[in-house]
């Protein structure tokens, strides 16, 4: 078994997939020789070739609309937005027609891509690629959100989504692209797309988040506990078809329950989850649903990122509120 | 057949790699040695910032930075070609044009440093931002364009896109407004032959990336971007054209990224160092330095003294930038909207509140 990187897994998805399934292509701008600007794709052009690792001209409208073309074809595209902040040009197919071919079409078409999206602020990075957009996907039928948050996660949900037979957005937290190593068999195991992950046991509050907000979460459970208060964390990882029933088992036992993600707060995933929680959980609560987001702000440039992102700091603050509350 | 249609693309060049004049029709401005003289020193102050900047990132102290080298002659033309009432919309590296326009080295440093109040720089207050999301400032550029039109004001708007923004949906859509309403816009494609590692031959299948205006009802030049005089004259015809109502026009500037595409990029993965010592060859400042040596209007003691300077007005705006503070931290609620939503005002506090806890 390798210790990978939660980039490195991604690559070995790739690369796994590729092997096995001719009909897996990359494509996007700087993918090929150069192994893409974050080097998630390095080494695919030499083992397969400019055809199957393409690099496109500089369009993301090229790479969504030919990604779905191909895809309703019979290929399996896992197409590259190479930051967060550009797959806004790749909207329109997207919505327009990757997530609707199949509904359109009564069947008959179907639109089997993977969208690549590093994913996130943190990373000191120019304006324009530090976006947290995952709600712009999260309200569109059809498609399926994912985001991994450990190098195995991100190996096995990467697999998945390449073998779903929908249109995939996910995004890559990459501000934890190189964070830690772990071990990660190459065998080819993919997880379940429609699951949360419980990181951690906790029974006074369960601490709800995803990608590289994780990280913090783990850290807060981590600070609560030095302070006798035991959390649970969930990953949601698999945004889109949402496994509540998950997130809802653990409110039921700790009662309190603090959502942390990294986009602004206003319509933000978070809201979703709270507004669930108000649906089914409200005898199950014994405090106010807390959450800890980004700003109703543009992130900002990154002399002030760290501000804006949500930290252990205000993660336990808020986790304590929820025990002051009852 | 008869033919429907049928174009030739034009190539402009005045001064060869070596400084030597290839034509002998020298335009009015060019005859002037002393402007000559004065485009000649920005384009080197650029390259004595330029290297400042990248030696900042270096050693942390600022963030991924957008290098111009080699492009100084092709940023300094537009920049000095344009009236201080035109438009500009450039990407993110024409610092040479912005510089003519005011923009001060300082703002440049903060942009990259990571500090919003760089794109509130000290040019023309009309001019749009620095442009990440490629190509998109075309439109823009257009749209001023075509404001320019609806209120007949005689101003012209002028973008700058790359090679590989060239292929951008915005790209086209911009110069095909522009040839259908017949709009005031230059579009200026500065082709450096390559869009971080994809070359321009992968890019398009097009001989010249000029002849793109073609099928948008455009004129369409290619220029040799490393030359400044030619640069400044296919500018000069652009603009003039341009605010006189003939419409726009698509000029490609034929240069080389001398540097990697960024700092957070290494360019020896994808290209060969041949290649680059060959572009060294015919990289802007040495030919117009042998030129205006060989007219006795610029000598190595010149040189000297210039560089010196370049080297203690850099040391300034370096020293300014590093000597800014930190924005405080509701800077970032400061201008979402023209005024502060209620709704926003509460996430404000919380946040100052936060602030205060820290600081005690
Ligand atoms: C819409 C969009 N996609 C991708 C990027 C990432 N990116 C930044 S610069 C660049 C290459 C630009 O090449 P070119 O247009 O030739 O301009 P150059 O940088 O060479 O001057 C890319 C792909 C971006 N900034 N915006
Ligand atoms: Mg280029």
């Amino acid at each position: 078994m390798a210790q990978v990187t939660l980039i490195e897994a991604l690559t070995m998805a790739m690369a796994h997939e590729m092997a096995k399934d001719p009909s897996v292509v990359v494509l996007g701008e700087d993918v090929g020789v150069n192994g893409g600007v974050f080097r998630a794709t390095v080494g695919l052009s030499d083992k397969f070739g400019p055809l199957r690792v393409l690099d496109t001209p500089l369009d993301e409208t090229t790479i969504a609309g030919i990604a779905v073309g191909m895809a309703a074809q019979g290929m399996k595209p896992i197409a590259e937005a190479q930051f967060d902040g550009f797959v806004y040009p790749m909207v329109d197919h997207i919505v327009c027609h990757a997530a609707r071919f199949r509904t359109r079409t009564r069947g008959r078409l179907t639109c089997p891509l993977v969208l690549r999206v590093p994913w996130g602020g943190g990373i000191r990075a120019p304006e324009h690629h530090s976006e947290a957009n995952e709600s712009t996907f999260t309200n569109v039928p059809g498609l399926r959100v994912v985001m991994p948050s450990s190098p195995s996660r991100a190996y096995g949900l990467l697999l998945a989504a390449i073998r779903d037979p929908d249109p995939v957005i996910f995004f890559e937290p990459k501000r934890i692209y190189r964070q830690y190593k772990e071990e990660v068999a190459d065998d080819g195991e993919a997880l379940p797309l429609d699951v949360c992950f419980v990181l951690r046991d906790g029974s006074d509050v369960t601490l709800v988040t995803w990608g590289a907000q994780v990280k913090e979460a783990l850290e807060a459970a981590d600070a609560l506990a030095k302070d006798g208060i035991s959390a649970e964390v969930i990953d949601v990882a698999t945004l889109k078809p949402l496994d509540f029933d998950t997130i809802h088992e653990s409110v039921k036992k700790t009662g309190r329950c603090v959502i942390v993600h990294e986009a602004p707060r206003t319509a933000g995933f978070g809201a979703e989850v709270a507004a669930r929680l108000a649906e089914h959980a409200m005898y199950d609560l014994v405090a106010p649903v807390e959450r800890v987001t980004g700003y109703d702000t543009h992130i900002p440039l990154f002399r002030l990122e760290m501000k804006y992102l949500p930290s252990v700091e205000r993660i336990v603050a808020a986790a304590k509120r929820t025990l002051a509350a009852s | 057949m008869s033919i429907a249609a049928s174009f030739e693309i034009e190539y402009l060049q005045y001064l060869d790699a070596d400084g030597k004049l290839v034509r002998n029709d020298l335009p009015e401005f060019a005859r002037d040695t002393r402007q000559l003289v004065e485009l000649y020193k920005t384009m080197s102050f650029v390259r004595v910032f330029d290297g400042k900047a990248v030696a900042l990132q270096r050693t942390g102290k600022l963030g991924t930075y957008a290098s111009c080298l080699g492009h100084e002659a092709a940023h300094v033309a537009i920049g000095s070609a344009m009236h201080i009432d035109d438009v500009f919309a450039p990407m993110y590296r024409e610092y040479g044009a912005q510089f003519v326009r005011g923009v001060k080295p300082r703002e440049v440093l903060m942009y990259w440093g990571g500090d919003e109040r760089g794109n509130d720089f000290s040019g023309p207050a009309h001019d749009f931002p620095w442009c990440v999301p490629i190509a998109t400032q075309c439109l823009h550029a257009a749209g001023a364009a075509m404001a320019f039109k609806i209120r007949k004001e005689p101003r012209v708007a002028v973008s700058v896109v790359g090679d590989g923004g060239s292929s951008k949906a915005d790209f086209y859509s911009a110069i095909n407004m522009a040839g259908a309403q017949t709009l005031p816009y230059v579009s200026v494609i500065v082709n450096n032959q390559w869009a971080i590692s994809v070359p321009r031959s992968a890019q398009t299948g097009a001989k010249t990336l000029a002849q793109k205006g073609i099928a948008a009802g455009l004129e369409c030049l290619q220029v040799d971007g490393n030359d400044l005089i030619a640069m400044r004259t296919a500018m000069d015809y652009a603009i003039k054209r341009a605010r006189h109502g003939h419409g726009g026009m698509v000029i490609e500037a034929v240069t080389y990224r001398l540097s990697d595409h960024t700092t957070a990029d290494d360019a020896r993965r994808y290209r060969p160092d041949a290649e680059v010592k060959s572009a060294w060859e015919r990289e802007p400042l040495k030919r117009l330095r042998n030129y205006l040596v060989a007219q006795n209007a610029w000598s190595d003691k010149h040189e000297e003294t210039w560089k010196a300077e370049c080297e203690k007005i850099v040391d300034v705006e370096v020293n300014a930038y590093l000597e800014t503070k930190v924005q405080p931290v509701e800077a970032m609620f400061d201008y979402v909207y023209a005024e502060l939503p209620a709704d926003l005002q509460e996430q404000r506090a919380q946040v100052l509140e936060l602030e205060q806890a820290r600081k005690h």
